[in-house]
């Protein structure tokens, strides 16, 4: 392969894993927080309901 | 079942992205006058497809939440909304590098970059206005009728290049040009790239919608234990 502008190539390259990457982690870090909040609510009706 | 397809689909994106990556840094020819940096087309390009049909099927989604008045419209076009604004990230981040390097410069106000960016601001634009109502079927009204008139911008920012002089490489695949202007394997291999990143992009959207829709029934459960 022709080295020439291999440099910014390879920034494009880790630009496009980059982002991808990070929106894969953001959907995954929303499950979790969702699944959390789930959770504290079933606490907290379950309280409620004790009550 | 569902969930195994979905999990299909991402491992077999995930694959078909790692063989093309060898095929074009590997396998494909070297474009004389550009040398490596070229080679970024093959993700230019197939994110912009992808950051479009995203677009246009949050268009299509925001006119069913209209006909319908379903919130599974409305949850299908935020979630595309945002998928599609992860790829126009993608393809104005991997322009911009390939522009400092060919032009010496990373941005200028050349039409196709301009409306590139305004599509961006008007998507961005309707993520930051849902977040600003809070009745959830105003919210959904609203952004509905603004995504349907937001995907003007992409017809502009799709043209610009036939209607205006411009900096930005002229159209250069031959279902625009009739052929001639690119190496027909090179531009195979746009297309073959384009695959994985709809796949990934469906799964993203299934994901996102999932959490859209879970998050209302979340809040409508919360109103809900606040009034007991």
């Amino acid at each position: 392969m022709d080295e020439r502008n291999f440099t910014y190539m390879f920034y494009g390259f880790a630009a496009v894993w980059a982002i991808l990457a990070g929106y894969a982690l953001t959907l995954a870090g929303r499950d979790r927080k969702i699944r959390r909040e789930i959770e504290n609510l079933k606490r907290l009706l379950e309280e409620r309901e004790r009550k | 079942m569902r969930e195994r397809v979905l999990y299909a689909l991402g491992v077999a994106a995930a694959l078909l992205l790692a063989r093309n990556l060898y095929v074009i840094l590997l396998v494909l020819p070297d474009e004389a006058e550009q040398g490596a940096i070229y080679r970024i087309i093959y993700f230019h390009l197939p994110a912009w497809f992808t950051c479009f049909a995203a677009f246009l099927a949050a268009g299509a989604a925001s006119a069913g939440y209209l006909a319908r008045n379903d919130s599974r419209y409305d949850a299908l076009a935020v979630a595309a909304t945002e998928v599609g604004l992860a790829f126009c990230t993608i393809g104005m981040v991997t322009g911009s590098i390939w522009a400092r390097n060919q032009w010496g410069i990373w941005w200028t106000w050349d039409p196709r970059l301009t409306w590139a960016l305004i599509t961006t601001l008007v998507y961005g634009g309707y993520l930051m206005l849902r977040r600003a109502i809070e009745d959830p079927n105003e919210r959904a009204k609203n952004t509905a009728v603004l995504s349907i008139f937001a995907f003007t911008s992409v017809v502009i920012t799709y043209k610009a290049i036939d209607w205006w002089r411009t900096q930005h490489p002229g159209p250069v695949l031959s279902f625009r040009t009739g052929g001639g202007k690119i190496d027909p394997a090179m531009e195979s291999m746009i297309y073959v790239n384009w695959a994985p990143f709809l796949m990934l992009a469906v799964v993203f959207v299934v994901v996102r919608m999932r959490q859209e829709l879970a998050r209302r029934e979340l809040d409508a459960l919360r109103r809900f234990a606040h009034a007991m």
